[in-house]
């Protein structure tokens, strides 16, 4: 259980302190809204406003579940440097991809079917970058959609991050102490021939539903 | 005073065996899949369990230990308090300073036992500090409300609650050494009251007292509870420094802040429409849920003490 899923023994340690970490400031629970924890493999997606988003994810995980899962993160913000990197590939489970299509020498949808096929859960965001605006949730990139297409067997689970944003916003250093919820909803399955864009509506919508009335009107 | 705190001990463990005895039987009595209620009531027993366990460690390591207690109390209630406001952006050093500056230095003080400082910190210095921070920052929007809302927060969740512990300094001639049993008083009839007042109401609770604010909250609760904690009270002046019937009209005044402490708190829950402040303690919600009536007891029942024994 504990080296479950290829997490090293650091990764296991640093997961575990901060997700208690993450329960001192945020008092975070989980909400199993249609999607208890079932040992399948699954690509959580959810709302992104804040770097301590899949911590709280993550957090809400069982122990085992947790060692298999992994977070899918920018290349160019977590390699910009020496101590992220380090951050990043030793002390978090990440698979980085690399965002910008010009410059980059690895294709984002294989490094990340690389890492199902490993059996690692994934966290997405599927915005594709933290919202900074004041839409509750931004359209959804494709990313989700080929990953859907490509792995019809990974269950597609929404995760609404509740509060986070306020906890720990762009460019803050210190979070401040809110109670936070990441409620998970029923998983996602794409239909037979279902249009792109109609799914990654479905999805969006999905992932809406689970949000509190005040984040949505705000 | 290990031989009180033997019995103060004692008496609680029997008190939970009871309720936890009585809960099994009705659990077993029942039919299956369990009431609601019923569900509800073995799970704040077991809090109950837990709470009086948390609070015996505490008690343990002495007037440090209950300081830092209810710094924690402090730190959750806050925590509670502020998700449930208007926060902006420009706030940020504002909040970030309630809980890493005035938490530590509040309970600091009480622990250097400060009294001239404790007692203002909040409502001269911090209330004035507050404002102007969130000032400097620039934003105006809803500026009133959201600084109303900060210094009520810290009121209610630090102020008001480190008065529980400020009761080991003072410095009640013949109390020497034994101010740990006024803060077990304090608590164990203020609960004492709430569980009382849930009991009495649910056994006879009729008219309402504010069906807008808490459908709970009868006056047959009310009085019962009141009444009920008052003789607890007077059966528990041995903790104190008071004769018995001194200790059961400090109790009953308690009690009646608590009401109110309880009352205004589910007004600010009907405000916000939640029904609990969070999730913290299984059965009861939140630790302002558990604390709201401390939270207004406190400070009268310090004050009232402070003036008319020391």
């Amino acid at each position: 259980m504990l080296s479950g899923g290829g997490a090293s023994v650091l990764q296991v340690v640093s997961g575990a302190a901060l997700a208690g970490l993450a329960r001192v400031v945020t008092g975070v629970r989980p909400i199993w809204a249609g999607s208890a924890p079932t040992g399948r493999q699954r690509i959580y997606f959810a709302n992104h406003a804040s770097h301590g988003d899949f911590i709280l994810v993550s957090t809400c995980l069982p122990p085992g579940e947790r060692a298999r899962t992994a977070a899918v993160a920018g290349a160019d913000y977590w390699n910009a440097g020496a101590i992220r990197r380090v951050i990043a590939k030793k002390l978090l489970r990440t698979v980085l991809v690399e965002r910008n299509w010009v410059e980059r020498t690895a294709d984002p949808m294989q490094v990340m079917l690389d890492a199902l096929a490993a059996g690692e859960s994934l966290i997405f965001f599927p915005e594709g970058t933290r919202n900074m605006t004041e839409e509750p949730l931004l359209r959804f990139r494709s990313g989700l959609y080929n990953l859907a297409l490509a792995r019809p067997d990974v269950e597609l689970v929404p995760c609404w991050i509740e509060n986070m944003s306020r906890v720990l916003p762009k460019g803050a250093v210190l979070p401040v102490p809110l109670l936070c919820r990441v409620v998970f909803g029923a998983p996602l399955t794409l239909e037979e021939g279902e249009d792109r864009k109609v799914f990654l509506d479905r999805a969006r919508q999905s992932l809406l539903l689970l949000a509190p009335q005040k984040d949505v009107h705000r | 005073m290990s031989e009180d705190t033997t019995r103060l001990f004692l008496g609680l463990v029997a008190v939970l065996v009871t309720a936890s005895l009585v809960a099994g039987v009705l659990s077993y009595r029942s039919e299956k899949p369990l009431p609601a209620t019923l569900d509800n009531l073995n799970a704040r027993i077991k809090a109950w369990w837990i709470m009086v366990a948390g609070i015996s460690v505490a008690f343990l390591f002495g007037t440090g230990g209950v300081i830092l207690l209810f710094a924690f109390v402090s730190f959750a209630a806050l925590r509670e308090y502020v998700t449930l406001t208007n926060t902006r952006h420009a706030d940020r050093w504002t909040l970030l300073g309630m809980f890493l500056v005035v938490i530590p230095v509040q309970y600091y003080l009480i622990w250097i036992d400060w009294y001239g400082l404790y007692s203002i910190f909040v409502p001269v210095y911090c209330f004035l500090a507050m404002p102007a921070l969130t000032a400097i920052r620039g934003d105006t929007s809803r500026f009133l409300e959201r600084v109303s809302e900060q210094q009520w927060g810290i009121m209610l969740s630090v102020y008001c609650i480190s008065h529980v512990p400020a009761l080991v300094t003072l410095p009640i001639p013949g109390n020497e050494g034994r101010g740990l049993l006024l803060i077990a008083f304090l608590i164990a009839t203020v609960q004492g009251s709430d569980v009382l007042q849930y009991i009495f109401g649910k056994l006879f609770g009729r008219h309402k007292i504010a069906p807008n604010v808490s459908p709970s909250k009868t006056w047959e609760g009310l009085i019962g509870g009141i009444l009920s904690a008052s003789v607890l009270g007077a059966g528990l002046y041995w903790l104190t420094p008071f004769s018995p019937l001194e200790a059961g009209a400090l109790a009953g005044l308690a009690c009646i802040m608590g009401f109110f402490g309880g009352l205004v708190a589910s007004a600010i829950k009907r405000d916000r429409g939640v029904k609990d402040w969070g999730h913290m303690i299984e059965g009861h919600g939140g630790v302002l849920d558990r604390a709201d009536s401390l939270v207004f007891a406190a400070p009268v029942f310090f004050h009232i003490v402070r003036y008319a024994w020391t």
